[in-house]
């Protein structure tokens, strides 16, 4: 909720700044003393901590291109270079490689959390579509960052991935030789990649800040999805309140950061981007990083002509379509209850949602042949009938459960109900949120 | 819990489907012996990287590259010939700082028993000189093409990643050099020039002999009857396929000085010891730092946890 601003500068210095340009206001009403929801669970966290991730990818992004290389014959070079001979060179490449892996455990919990509790809905559409941008920018900018090292795997990633465009009629040559600057994936398409590596970011980091201002206007959604009626009993201020909780779990999601980076660095890298690029020799198996398996999966489960559209073609815009239709979600969901707690039938929808999702993970890691691409048929569809059939239908055939009246209400019902299923004891106050599926 | 029990029938489904993925040209699954650099806390062993390097040295680099090892990479922390300190026995003066790798006399008299073509000189001529620490690791071809027409029309891959360019590299480079049959297979025909081994990712289907393939097809049972059963898969298939590299190892090959058995596996670990180092030189100091990381986070966590849970004491959420 944007509220009257409560910031009184105490010494003289803060008033001078306050009178000519009042950006301690701005961070005191944003940060500090804003209004949220007291009932905010742990899925709440990830919005601080991709904030984190952004930051970190873009403070060791910036070490590492002063000492890579961006042509194709030293690009490989440089790369190990870095690994070998930098001081700290391995830490910042691999905490770069690895956060681009949490990041996208980050934003699909993120995501997740946003469909589950009907954060889309009015008055936060503008803030979803915000995030659907900058979950696309975050796409582009990992595609292009797994290209740079020249390895076998960023190459023939390249290859396949630009090829793509080569599918959209008319204008599709065209479009492909721009992206490669040329005839083929070689030097200027590296080129314009890490021109482009570089500059996205920032693309994210303007997004992102549009995506706060967003969500500061309207204020936070919360697992009850009942929006905020009386500040004083159903909010606390962001500090320090929800500082210490994100702080906590930037913490333990760091934990698992650091485990990667420190025991398993190239777990969930290719062996293959070890070797460097060669046109003459194709690898065996072409997989693109885990974070766009799913995607992988619609995209080569189209394998039928359909009416004028080619199998091609219509890989990709399925693989398009699954992303760009989350921009109208909160036009196909017209059920006025946000939260899937309230909403008996649409929560089994989407938790089949979920395991349809990591289902097109696992499979976009098979081979495209047989009962693979026949699995991949049913969970694309199933995924493409949630957004366009499941959720409109239901918004006006579902009877919800009775909502709370208050978030301070939805909180005490919270609490008796985990009593009485924990045990006969008397309730007590518990740190931990209960989680969102219960 | 909803999310558990949707996460395990996820497990289940993916479990139930048949990895068709495996059914043609499978190798045999690799011997995985306990390596030194293992787990959280693990580390190079310097003298079995030391024996690697001389096995390298004598035996691989006739065809093998290593183009991103430089000298003076051996006399760094970690590496196999890392000094602390200089030995008392060569009195070398105080100002020479020996865990410096350009300094390090290992590494000045390795460097130096090499010779390199360096240049131009004043008058445009190329000139060979010893090498130096700085120097890297001299390839036994002059190009590429060099090296395939000399090895069969196979390239012999460069060695500097070849343990993060294989999957589970060390096991794979370990059971492939270890793996050479003793005598020939019965069931397949192998043609010269090239070598069978059950863990090269290669197809045996094309070096059946005529009688174990009916219309293409192989005669699991003839095949079963006739061959040494750890070279036949379940489905009755030989495990791996032939290529250029004949068995490069073999026991007394290498003679090492200290006393180390003269073994094919001895061998094979130790360079397979070598090679990982060259592919993750920087593994100790990442594992060690990763403790204290690890550690630090670990008590941030709790305290941070603890100021949570005194700051909502009073809120009810």
């Amino acid at each position: 909720m944007s509220h009257q601003s409560t910031y009184n500068p105490g010494t003289g210095i803060e008033r001078w700044i306050d009178k000519r340009l009042p950006v301690v206001r701005l961070g005191y009403d944003s940060f500090v003393d804003f209004p949220t929801p007291k009932n905010l669970n742990y899925w709440y966290t990830f919005g601080g901590i991709l904030a984190i991730c952004l930051m970190v990818q873009i403070v060791t992004g910036v070490v590492l291109a002063m000492h890579y290389t961006a042509h194709t014959d030293y690009a490989f070079q440089s790369v190990e270079m870095i690994m070998r001979d930098v001081n700290y060179g391995w830490l910042m490449r691999y905490v770069h490689a690895n956060g681009a892996s949490m990041f996208f455990i980050a934003v699909y919990a993120h995501i997740a959390r946003g469909l589950y509790y009907g954060s889309y809905k009015e008055p936060r559409e503008i803030l979803w579509i915000l995030g659907v941008i900058i979950f696309l920018l975050m796409m582009g900018t990992a595609f292009m960052g797994y290209v740079l090292p020249w390895g076998q795997m960023s190459f023939w990633g390249a290859t396949v991935i630009t090829s793509l465009a080569g599918a959209v009629p008319v204008i599709g040559e065209p479009i492909k030789t721009l992206l490669w600057g040329g005839f083929a994936v070689d030097n200027p398409t590296l080129n314009r990649f890490y021109a482009l590596h570089y500059l996205m970011p920032f693309l994210i980091a303007g997004a992102v800040i549009l995506h706060i201002w967003a969500l500061h206007v309207p204020g936070n959604n919360n697992p009850s999805g009942v929006e905020v009626k009386d500040v004083k009993k159903d909010t606390v201020p962001f500090h320090p309140y929800y500082t210490v909780k994100d702080g906590f779990a930037i913490i333990v999601f760091l934990l698992l950061f650091a485990a990667f980076v420190f025991y398993m660095p190239n777990t969930l890298g290719h062996p293959d981007n070890y070797i460097e690029a060669d046109p003459l020799v194709t690898p065996a198996h072409i997989v693109p990083e885990w974070y766009f398996l799913p995607f992988y999966a619609m995209l080569r489960a189209i394998d039928f002509n359909f009416l004028f559209i080619n199998s091609k073609l219509g890989g990709v815009l399925v693989m398009l379509g699954s992303i760009l239709i989350w921009l109208v979600i909160p036009w196909l969901d017209r059920s006025k209850v946000r939260s899937m707690r309230y909403r008996p039938i649409a929560k089994q929808f989407f938790f089949i949602l979920a395991f349809a999702f990591f289902g097109l993970g696992w499979l976009g890691a098979q081979p495209a042949e047989g009962v693979y691409v026949v699995a991949a048929k049913i969970l694309t569809l199933y995924y493409f009938a949630y957004f366009l059939v499941i959720l409109p239908v239901l918004s006006v055939t579902e009877k919800p459960l009775p909502l709370p009246r208050s978030i301070a209400e939805a909180v005490l019902s919270d609490k008796a109900k985990k009593g009485k299923a924990r045990s006969p004891a008397p309730v007590t106050a518990g740190g931990a949120q209960p989680a969102p599926a219960e | 819990m909803t999310i558990k029990r949707i996460l395990g029938a996820a497990a289940i489904a993916a479990a139930a489907i048949p990895g068709a993925a495996f059914a043609a040209g499978a190798v045999k699954a690799y011997k995985s012996p306990e390596w030194y650099w293992d787990g959280p806390f693990g580390r190079y062993d310097a003298a079995a990287m030391q024996r690697g390097f001389q096995v390298y040295r004598e035996v691989c680099a006739s065809c093998h590259s290593m183009k991103l090892i430089a000298f003076r990479h051996l006399g760094e922390a970690g590496a196999p010939f890392h000094l602390e300190e200089c030995p008392a026995e060569l009195g070398l003066p105080d100002s020479v700082d020996c865990s410096d790798p350009a300094q390090n006399p290992i590494i000045r008299s390795l460097a130096a028993e090499y010779t390199i073509t360096d240049g131009p000189d004043e008058a445009g001529d190329m000139f060979e000189r010893p090498g130096l620490p700085a120097d890297y690791f001299p390839s036994p071809f002059a190009n590429p093409q060099q090296a395939a027409a000399a090895n069969g029309g196979a390239y012999p891959p460069d060695q500097s990643l070849i343990v993060k360019g294989r999957v589970d590299g060390a096991n794979y480079i370990y059971s492939l050099l270890t793996g050479y049959p003793d005598e020939p297979l019965n069931t397949i025909e192998v043609p010269a020039g090239q070598y069978y081994n059950p863990y090269y990712p290669g197809d045996t289907l094309s070096l059946m002999k005529e009688e174990y393939l009916h219309d293409g097809h192989i005669d699991e049972e003839a095949v079963r009857r006739d061959e040494d059963p750890k070279y036949v898969s379940s489905d009755g298939h030989v495990y791996g396929g032939a290529f250029k590299m004949a068995a490069p190892l073999s026991d007394g090959i290498v003679t090492y000085e200290d006393g180390t058995p003269e073994t094919v596996e001895q061998y094979a670990k130790d360079v397979v010891s070598f090679l990982q180092w060259a592919s993750e030189p920087k593994l100790e100091e990442r594992k060690g730092m990763g403790t204290y990381v690890m550690a630090y986070l670990f008590i941030f966590a709790a305290v941070t946890y603890g100021s949570y849970r005194q700051i909502w004491k009073s809120v009810e959420h």
